[in-house]
C-alpha cells in the first residue's frame, strides 16, 4: 500500500493545477487496486508439459475407442439405390433438419451464411454496441424491441411448422425475460449472474441450444422419409 | 541408473553437433528455458512465459491443445492411410476392404482416423464456445477469433471431404445430400456444384477432387492458419486470463 504521506490535502482555486478527484462507489462494490504484474510461469516446461499430458490422455482415449468400435463401412456406393434416410455427417444434421422445413436456399445457404457472418462479427459487436448486461440500461425500450423480435420470429417459425426450433427459442426467451424482471440491486446467485449477461451472450446461448437440439434430433430421432423415430426402436 | 542416464543426456546436449543444432545449451535456469522456446522455429510461436492463471485446467480445459492433438493424430494416421489408398472408382472401396482384411492393423488405423476426425469437429466447437463464454474473444483478441472461425470452416470441410473417400453408400449419399445444398445457391448454384464435383453428379472426378482437397489443399491451409492462430496468442498478449487480478485477493 502507498504511503499516506503521498497525499496532501490542499485547497486551491486553480482546478487545472490541482484537479479535484471524487470517488463514487456504487452499491455492492468496493475500491480495489488492480494488479499490474501477476505471477508468470515458464512456458517450457510448465505449459508444454501440461499440453503434452492433455494430448496423451486424449490419444489414449481415442486409441481405446478405436480398439473397441469399428468405423462404419457400408456396401459399395450405388448411385441407383438411395438409402432412406440419406443422412449427411452428424455436424450437418442440424442443417439437414432445417432443410426439411425451409427451401434449400434458406436452410442451405442463407442460414449457414448468416451464422458464419454472426460468428465473425461477435467480438467486434461486443465492444461497439455492448459489453454490459442487456437489461441494465433502457430496460423498457429494450423489452419492447425484444418482445416484437421474439413474437415475429416465433410466428415465422410456427408458420413453417419448425416446432423443434421454436421450443428452444421460447425457453431462451423465457430466461431473458427472467433476467429482465430481476432487480440487479437485490438479485442473488443464478439470477444475479443472468442479469449481467450482454446481448451477445444471449444470442450465442440461443445458437448453442438450437445447434444442440437440431443436431440431436437429426442424428437420433429421424428415420425413413425424415419421419420421427425413437433411437432405441430404429 | 537415473544418475547415469541424466549424465548421458547432459553429455549429448553438450556435444558440439547437438549444440550446433539446438543453441540454447544445457542447464535448467530460466534463461535456458526461455531460450529453448525462443530459439526454436516452431516453439517461438509461443511466448516464453505464461500467466499462471491461464495454465490450470479451469482456464481453457485444454480444448485448443486437444484439438491440435487430434490434428496431429489425423496427419499421422492420414499419411499412413494414403499408402494404402487409390482415389479411383471402385478401387477406393476395395482399398477399404483391404484395410479391413489384408493390411496389418488396417482396421485400427482407419478407426483411429475416423474417430479422431469426429473428435476434432466436436473439440473445435467446444473450444469455440469455451473461448466465447470466457470472454476471450473480446479485443485485443478479436482477429484471432476470426481466424478461429475460418479454422472451424476448414475443419468442417476437411471432415466433409474425407467422408467421401471410402466410397461406400454412407459416403456417397452424405456427399450427394451436401452437394445438392450447394446447388441451392442463387444464380451460380449449379456452377458451384459442378466446380465442386468435377461433373454433374458425384462420380470418379468428385472422388479425385475431394481426395486432393482432403490430402493437400485443406491440410496445408489448416497448418498455415493454426500456426498464425498460435502466434497470434502471443501477439495478442497471451491466453486470456479473465478480469485483471485484484491486489491482496489473488495468489
Amino acid at each position: 500500500m502507498s504511503d499516506p504521506k503521498d497525499f496532501v490535502a490542499v485547497l486551491d482555486s486553480d482546478a487545472r493545477r490541482t484537479p479535484r478527484r471524487i470517488a463514487c462507489i456504487t452499491k455492492r462494490t468496493s475500491p480495489q487496486v488492480r494488479v499490474k504484474d501477476e505471477d508468470r510461469v515458464m512456458t517450457y516446461p510448465e505449459v508444454f508439459f501440461r499440453v503434452a499430458v492433455a494430448i496423451e490422455v486424449l490419444a489414449i482415449a481415442l486409441v481405446v475407442i478405436s480398439l473397441l468400435w469399428n468405423a462404419p463401412l457400408e456396401e459399395l456406393a450405388n448411385p441407383m439405390h438411395t438409402p432412406n434416410p440419406a443422412k449427411a455427417p452428424w455436424y450437418f444434421l442440424g442443417l439437414q433438419e432445417l432443410l426439411h422445413y425451409f427451401p434449400p436456399v434458406v436452410a442451405g445457404v442463407l442460414i449457414p451464411g448468416l451464422v458464419v457472418m454472426a460468428l465473425i462479427v461477435i467480438p467486434y459487436f461486443n465492444i461497439n454496441v455492448e459489453a454490459e448486461g442487456l437489461w441494465l440500461r433502457n430496460r423498457s425500450r429494450r423489452l419492447r424491441i425484444f418482445g416484437i423480435v421474439v413474437v415475429v420470429f416465433c410466428i415465422f417459425l410456427a408458420v413453417f411448422d419448425v416446432w423443434v426450433a421454436l421450443v428452444p427459442t421460447i425457453i431462451v426467451a423465457a430466461f431473458m425475460l427472467l433476467a429482465a424482471r430481476t432487480d440487479p440491486q437485490t438479485a442473488q446467485g443464478f439470477k444475479r449472474w443472468l442479469v449481467g449477461k450482454p446481448l451477445s451472450f444471449w444470442i450465442m446461448t440461443w445458437f448453442l441450444v438450437e445447434l444442440f437440439v437440431l443436431t440431436a434430433i437429426g442424428t437420433f430421432f429421424r428415420g425413413p422419409g425424415w419421419s420421427w423415430v425413437l433411437p432405441w426402436r430404429a | 541408473m537415473a544418475n547415469t542416464l541424466d549424465q548421458l543426456v547432459e553429455q549429448v546436449r553438450e556435444n558440439r553437433i547437438w549444440r550446433s543444432i539446438f543453441r540454447s545449451g544445457t542447464g535448467a535456469s530460466n534463461l535456458h528455458r526461455a531460450l529453448f522456446v525462443q530459439q526454436n522455429v516452431f516453439l517461438h510461436l509461443f511466448s516464453v512465459k505464461a500467466r499462471k492463471r491461464t495454465v490450470g485446467f479451469s482456464a481453457t480445459w485444454y480444448l485448443g491443445a486437444m484439438t491440435f492433438g487430434t490434428f496431429l493424430i489425423l496427419v499421422i494416421t492420414g499419411i499412413l492411410l494414403m499408402l494404402y489408398y487409390h482415389p479411383s472408382v471402385p478401387q477406393a472401396y476395395a482399398d477399404m476392404k483391404d484395410l479391413q482384411f489384408v493390411v496389418s492393423s488396417g482396421v485400427f488405423l482407419r478407426n483411429l482416423h475416423r474417430w479422431s476426425a469426429h473428435a476434432m469437429v466436436f473439440l473445435v466447437f467446444a473450444h469455440m464456445f469455451k473461448v466465447f463464454y470466457r470472454g476471450a474473444c473480446r479485443p485485443p483478441r478479436e482477429f484471432n477469433w476470426v481466424i478461429g472461425v475460418v479454422l472451424l470452416l476448414v475443419t468442417l470441410l476437411l471432415s466433409y471431404t474425407g467422408y467421401l473417400l471410402p466410397w461406400d453408400q454412407l459416403a456417397y449419399w452424405a456427399v450427394t445430400v451436401g452437394s445438392n445444398i450447394a446447388s441451392a445457391v442463387p444464380v451460380m448454384g449449379s456452377k458451384i456444384r459442378f466446380l465442386m464435383l468435377g461433373g454433374t453428379a458425384v462420380n470418379a472426378n468428385a472422388l479425385l477432387r475431394f481426395y486432393v482437397l482432403h490430402c493437400v489443399i485443406l491440410p496445408f491451409a489448416a497448418t498455415l492458419l493454426v500456426a498464425i492462430h498460435f502466434w497470434r496468442i502471443r501477439k495478442d498478449g497471451g491466453i486470456y486470463a479473465g478480469e485483471p487480478a485484484i491486489e491482496g485477493k489473488s495468489e
